[in-house]
């Protein structure tokens, strides 16, 4: 897995692209992994590389937008150097996750579904994890945490931000 | 030589199990001791968790919750030798907690190293191949069928059914796809399983695949759980390697391969037709049936979907035998149950046992009431398309058609509990909103009326026209249960409606008690 951080992600290339569908391609695989690939590597999907991936499938541009804004993972812009996915989910609320959520949003600064102006964390809303015994949970750079609280979330947001 | 076992569960590491191996290891170099950590899968106990398990003559002494500064102590007062602490908890099967599970499907999560073949072998994994193999298809369909399986993913749909439909079917390409989308709040045990013990559900694949004829198989897992996917890829290569998976698994004539399709965010691709459209490439969107997957499902051709849990239980059933699993559980409910304990409840984890043990039973005894100390005010069972069970309907048994009879669901195993300061209103509409968020689209009442839910519980909880409102909402449930496509649509109504009917008092202007609460 590409740590789901924007520390490591490559500059726009049409190569890059065109090699990610090449080696998917002849895996026979289809358009879902070739988009995610797309955006392990880039950090979001770019407009130029759904037409190309359109032309190299045979499929309409509307097609690929369509799968691209189906899913919730795929990201129209560059995310953040850091990404703190908050799960906003039914387990995690029974423990303060919505008391946690508004922290985190007063903390950054900003919305969920948003990234902080310094370019630092994107916050975004996740539906489960999994960690629904060790509620509330995030994913930090896809590090699982759990049993998070206020000053746990201080410690992290702050470890990272300086 | 000491061996030590220390979680690689998502959820372990989430409370620090990683920090903790590396103090364990850093203190038993400081102090010049031989040890060997081995990193398992989660037992399920996540109160206690980090939890650190040492060999002692045998047996495993457990000690926890861990906390990294706690290492240096536990060493001190000879935790090596199982010796005495305030954190030691005696020998892990002894715990109470343990001994009173049934653990079938879980036998080996938490106790082995998931990616060591020989550890697997060694505690039975493989011989429900064997015999498989042994007695051929039609025969292990039918054993699948005498012990009553249904589908652990929430439908309950008689497994046996199903795989005899895909083994009838006209020879040519069929597959077998194993549904890990498990999005439901509140439930883990997929998650567990997939970190814990992934080569049993590849036997389980593989034994579906020489049963109806199809040599492909394909999991898929979603993507919020990137260390389950790395634990399976580690694990498909392993499985290649011991050729319990690629051309002739086990020696016989049969070919079975996996391929690992990761998902992308969307609930909705749970529900199997969305799921297949989305391993096609395409929108998660419900396709209507019939036809049925078993006839018409993965590229159009015939395709056994079940869920990791429903697979897993197939090796049980052919090593122990369709009677013996048969003979547990309740009613129409046979076998074990993995029961997901989440949310606001002190003791949380996963506790697999027979059917029938009552709602009351798990929450109160086994859960022992809420994390916070509270009372507890509803349990929602299933996910968020549950009901939500207040108190007085806590003598419902475990069971398929008993929680049915009572509006509600079992679905995927989830019991996610809540304390008194949990406002229904605010949890029917999280449940319309969930809905609006969520929708595939293909469908109006799901598109449609879950937005216009949102709406007409926002009108309610301020107070706007309350009585019409409420009337309203349960019309619109009506309509949704009724005339949506799938059950993302047609099962939203189940926490709307329960919230109404068990806890109407919430519904009306937002209660001050609630804001002095938070």
């Amino acid at each position: 897995m590409t740590p789901d951080s924007g520390q490591n992600f490559a500059p726009w290339s049409e190569d890059r692209v065109r090699a990610i569908i090449g080696a998917h391609a002849s895996n026979g695989a289809s358009l879902l992994p070739i988009l995610t690939a797309i955006q392990n590597e880039f950090g979001h999907l770019p407009e130029e590389a759904i037409a190309i991936v359109a032309e190299s499938l045979n499929l309409s541009r509307a097609d690929v937008h369509g799968v691209a804004t189906f899913y919730h993972d795929f990201r129209r812009a560059p995310p953040g150097r850091h990404m703190l996915k908050l799960c906003r989910a039914e387990a995690c609320q029974s423990m303060g996750g919505e008391v946690l959520a508004q922290c985190a949003m007063r903390m950054l600064g900003h919305k969920f579904g948003e990234t902080s102006g310094d370019g630092s964390v994107t916050l975004e809303s996740v539906y489960c994890l999994g960690l629904c015994a060790c509620a509330p949970a995030a994913l930090f750079d896809g590090q699982p945490v759990g049993r998070l609280d206020e000053a746990k979330l201080q410690a992290l947001l702050s470890e990272f931000r300086s | 030589m000491t061996r030590i076992f220390v979680a690689r569960d998502a959820a372990a590491i989430s409370v620090g199990a990683d920090r903790v191996a590396i103090a364990v290891d850093r203190e038993a170099k400081r102090v010049g001791r031989n040890i060997e950590i081995v990193r398992t899968g989660s037992r399920g106990l996540f109160w206690l968790e980090p939890l650190i398990e040492v060999e002692v003559g045998g047996r495993r002494v457990a000690y926890g919750p861990v906390a990294p500064s706690d290492v240096e102590g536990l060493f001190a007062s000879g935790m090596l030798d199982g010796a005495r602490h305030a954190l030691a908890l005696g020998i892990v099967d002894n715990i109470p907690w343990l001994g009173r599970q049934t653990r079938l499907t879980f036998a080996r999560c938490g106790v082995i190293d998931p990616l060591s073949f020989a550890d697997y072998r060694d505690l039975g994994g493989g011989r429900a191949l064997e015999r498989a193999l042994s007695i051929g298809a039609g025969a292990v369909i039918e054993q699948v069928t005498k012990a009553g399986l249904r589908g652990r993913g929430g439908a309950g749909f008689p497994t046996g059914i199903k795989w005899r439909a895909v083994a009838e079917a006209p020879l040519g390409q069929k597959y077998i796809v194993c549904n890990a989308d498990e999005g439901d709040s509140g439930t883990f045990a997929d998650r567990m399983l997939m970190e814990g013990d992934p080569l049993q559900l590849f036997e389980a694949m593989a034994i579906a695949g020489m049963s109806v004829g199809a040599s492909h198989g394909i999991i898929y897992c979603r993507s919020e759980y990137p260390h389950a996917i790395a634990t399976m890829r580690e694990a498909i290569a392993i499985a290649r390697n011991e050729r319990l998976l690629g051309a002739r698994i086990a020696d016989s004539q049969f070919d079975f391969d996996i391929e690992l399709h990761v998902g992308a965010g969307s609930y909705v691709c749970g529900e199997e037709t969305a799921l297949l459209e989305s391993i096609e490439g395409r929108r998660g969107q419900v396709r209507a049936k019939p036809p049925l997957p078993a006839h018409r499902g993965l590229f159009g051709r015939p395709t056994v979907i079940n869920n990791v849990l429903t697979l897993a239980a197939v090796t049980t059933i052919l090593t122990e035998g369709a009677d013996a699993y048969h003979s547990l559980g309740f009613g129409r409910s046979r076998g074990t149950m993995p029961i997901q304990l989440g949310g606001n409840v002190k003791h949380s984890g996963l506790f697999e046992i027979p059917f029938g043990m009552t709602l009351g039973e798990l929450i109160d005894e086994v859960g022992e009431g809420t994390a916070s100390g509270r009372p507890v005010k509803a349990v929602q069972a299933g996910g968020p398309l549950g009901a939500y069970f207040p108190r007085s309907l806590f003598d419902t048994p475990y069971d398929y058609e008993a929680f049915a009879a009572r509006d509600g669901l079992i679905g995927h195993g989830g019991l996610v509990v809540f304390d008194d300061t949990v406002d229904m209103a605010k949890q029917a509409r999280f449940a319309m909103k969930f809905c609006a968020i969520e929708s595939c689209g293909k469908c109006t009442p799901c598109r449609i009326g879950s937005t216009r839910g949102v709406e007409t519980i926002d009108k309610i909880r301020s107070g706007e026209g309350v009585k019409e409102n409420i009337a309203l909402v349960e019309d619109l449930c009506n309509t949704m249960k009724f005339g949506s496509l799938c059950a993302l649509g047609g099962f939203t109504p189940y926490p709307v409606m329960s919230a109404l009917k068990h806890f109407r008092e919430d519904f009306g202007p937002a209660p001050t008690r609630l804001q002095a609460a938070e």
